[in-house]
């Protein structure tokens, strides 16, 4: 089993100055495979390309190709090579020079490298290329030298940094495709990193998930995209519809006011859950009587196969439905969700919940801020505690210096009736607000709580 | 009429900055021992100069000499330092690199009498002998920024992964910096060069406060004996016109390759 697998990552983490970059990564590509790493920008999945090419080092963890430990072995010995996401190539050398780079280096015979330099270039369509000046080549053409660049080396990994990412729309559908055909005729591993969920899902073998430097999923596209496992992977990938429900018993789930029947097991009775509906997967109708959720049309967008609506339903939420039929806005609909197409998710959290410590008898610090709290009987300063916060009683307003902590938000997310956010404290600790205030990725927010809604507990050690 | 003034300005600016040159260079086509009188043209003084037929000639001409080869040496030794230390500070991170960046442009604005006298004081200090081997180290040591300065520019706008490409493709550090990052600076190392060797032929004050006592020449200091004994020696005029011409040329090479450049990165 070992055997199959080319690369192994093991327990990876890396920061910069305080600021963790990957916290405990690990992967096994197996030989042949297409992976990709997916994840917002910032969320570490460049860095960990850079290390298994090894412009990087990681603080702690160890990278195996082949079952030989190659962590501190330096770039020029590894057996990979990369393409760069601006191409990188060397603007002293014309198309055939540049190919051939690598080659010269290892000593290869004049002849053979001619050989293998026409080969390449012919499967990447550049045969009439060889002498130009890369400088006066498309951007695609730079890319298309920049993969027979690599490739032409014959590595056993091939690392793709956002290769797609400086080409327009058209191109880069032209290059998945290419990329897709190239990969299986040379039978080598690719390991791709990608913002794009779309070009993620459709090149990959295995998609790895990452965010904040922390793997969220690993899986094949359509496991990632029909059962995600939270609702980070869930909101990133496609356009889904997250809210909170309850898992009543095996089989039956309680969402947007109403019980559905759902394929799920094993969650236990009365268990809070998230649950995700795709927007394809809500049908639409003339209200009948055996619809399951009624609701009125809000919005209703031509999007070119499909119309995107929103409905509002009677209960109170909103969802994002798509089909192929427009319903005006203002008409009444009714809506069916079909057991299968229901995802069940553990809650990561149902709570903000921080160790801290008592400050007197009504001032509680946590999250490196001191909060004012009800009188605590028993308690007295330097006693070690936990504190819970609900969701719903962060209090977050505009001024940052008027909180008692400060925060950018970082993450949000619709639930159908409210937004739960993700708050990053100065001192780099999450706070989850539960809101129907409106609030932007990046806006910077001041943190409140009262005292009556902060529940303390002594901590025993 | 305020264009005509604004011309007249001009003209007047650069005849001033120009005239004391042309008056030289007008007066080395004339034998007059004088400078000043026109005697009739000739270019008895330019034949002297190459012929060697003139007083003093043996140690014009070591003058000369010593102040080519200690300009070669110099600017020579001050590019390869330069490139290597504009690589390092590029590398370099945050306020580091600011800080190495505001030091290597200080020696630049030092007004050179400084450098002169605080190079020959450290040479006293060590009790290096003065002469051939303190003006060559002196002149490096002013130099280097230079480079430094015509060399990072281009590692700025160089794509931080193209030295990482090559050490991807098997190069070695060293291999990656020869056949990669070399090639790529050449023309900031050309134009840093080219400024090394003209600060060094041009340098008078720091050669005055390290060449010691051993009596070494280079054409700054000779003319500036020369001009004390009593008037300048006839043949220094052809020699200072042939020199000015030198330069011009070198700045006019120095300016196209700029003009080339800046037109090959808007293309």
């Amino acid at each position: 089993m070992a055997n199959d697998n080319i690369i192994e990552i093991k327990n990876i983490s890396k920061s910069f100055g305080d600021k963790c970059i990957l916290k405990d990564v690990s992967i096994s590509v197996k030989k042949g495979e297409f992976l990709t790493l997916l994840g917002p920008s910032g969320c570490g999945k460049t860095t960990l390309l850079r290390i298994l090419a090894g412009f990087g080092s990681a603080d702690s963890g160890e990278i195996l190709i082949n079952g030989k430990d190659i962590t501190n072995v330096p770039p020029h010995e590894r057996p990979v090579n990369t393409v760069f996401q601006r191409y990188a190539l060397f603007p002293h050398l014309d198309v055939y020079e540049n190919i051939a780079f690598g080659l010269k280096l290892q000593k290869v015979p004049t002849d053979e490298i001619d050989r293998r330099v026409r080969k390449v270039l012919k499967m990447v369509s550049m045969t009439d290329y060889e002498d130009r000046d890369v400088d006066s080549l498309s951007g695609g053409q730079q890319q298309r030298v920049a993969i027979a660049r690599a490739i032409v080396n014959q590595p056993q990994v091939l690392l793709l940094d956002e290769p797609l990412s400086a080409l327009d729309l058209k191109m880069r559908k032209d290059m998945q495709i290419e990329l897709k055909e190239m990969h299986r005729k040379l039978g080598i591993t690719f390991i791709y990193v990608t913002h794009d969920q779309e070009e993620a899902l459709t090149l990959s073998d295995t998609i790895v998930v990452l965010d904040d430097g922390v793997i969220q999923q690993i899986g094949t596209p359509t496991d990632i995209y029909n059962e995600p496992q939270n609702s980070f992977v869930a909101d990133f990938i496609g356009e889904s519809n997250i809210l909170n429900g309850r898992m009543i018993k095996d089989r039956l789930v309680e969402f947007a006011g109403h019980e559905f029947e759902c394929v799920d097991e094993g969650f236990g009775e009365n268990v809070d859950v998230d649950v995700v509906v795709r927007p394809e997967d809500i049908y639409i109708m003339n209200k009948v009587d055996n619809a399951q959720i009624v609701g009125k049309v809000k919005s209703c967008t031509f999007k070119g196969v499909h119309y995107e609506m929103f409905v509002d339903t009677d209960k109170g939420y909103e969802l994002m439905i798509q089909d192929y039929n427009a319903f005006e806005p203002d008409t009444e609909v009714g809506l069916i969700i079909r057991p299968a197409d229901i995802q069940v998710m553990h809650k990561e959290r149902t709570r903000n919940v921080y160790e801290g410590e008592m400050t007197d008898d009504t001032h509680v610090k946590f999250m490196n801020g001191e909060f004012e709290c009800l009188p605590q009987e028993g308690l007295s300063a330097g006693d070690k505690v936990t504190v819970e916060v609900d969701f719903s009683k962060v209090e977050l307003i505009d001024h940052p210096e008027d909180g008692v902590l400060q925060g950018e938000v970082y993450f949000l997310l619709y639930k159908g009736d409210h937004y739960h956010l993700t708050v990053r404290t100065d001192d780099r600790e999450h706070i989850w607000v539960d809101t129907n205030d409106i609030w932007d990725k990046g806006d910077l927010v001041g943190i409140n709580i009262a005292p009556t809604d902060i529940k303390i507990n002594r901590r025993h050690e | 009429m305020k264009r005509f003034f604004a011309q007249c300005y001009i003209w007047l600016l650069l005849i001033v900055l120009y005239a004391p040159i042309v008056f030289i260079a007008v007066f080395s086509f004339t034998e007059s021992k004088v400078l000043g009188n026109w005697t009739g043209f000739s270019t008895k003084l330019y034949a002297n100069l190459f012929t060697g037929n003139m007083q003093g000639t043996g140690s014009l001409m070591s003058a000369i000499e010593n102040t080519l080869i200690i300009a070669l040496i110099a600017a020579t030794v001050s590019t390869i330092l330069g490139t290597i230390a504009a690589i390092g500070i590029h590398n370099m991170r945050g306020r580091a690199k600011h800080a190495i960046t505001f030091l290597n442009n200080i020696p630049m604005l030092n007004p050179d009498i400084i450098t002169g006298v605080s190079l020959f004081l450290l040479f006293v200090f060590l009790h290096v002998s003065q002469g051939y081997v303190t003006v060559v180290l002196a002149h490096i040591t002013f130099c280097t920024p230079y480079v430094v300065l015509s060399v990072l520019p281009k590692l700025t706008q160089m794509n931080p992964n193209i030295y990482e490409a090559a050490l991807d493709l098997g190069a070695t550090p060293f291999q990656a910096l020869r056949k990669v990052l070399m090639p790529m600076l050449k023309p900031g190392m050309i134009s840093g060069f080219i400024l090394a060797f003209t600060m060094s032929l041009d340098d008078f004050a720091v050669t005055f406060f390290t060449r010691g006592t051993i009596g070494l020449d280079t054409l700054s200091t000779y003319i500036y004996t020369d001009a004390r004994k009593g008037g300048l020696t006839p043949e220094l005029r052809p020699m200072i016109t042939i020199m000015f011409v030198g330069i011009l040329l070198l700045l006019l090479i120095i300016n196209i390759r700029k003009i080339r450049n800046s037109n090959q990165q808007a293309a």
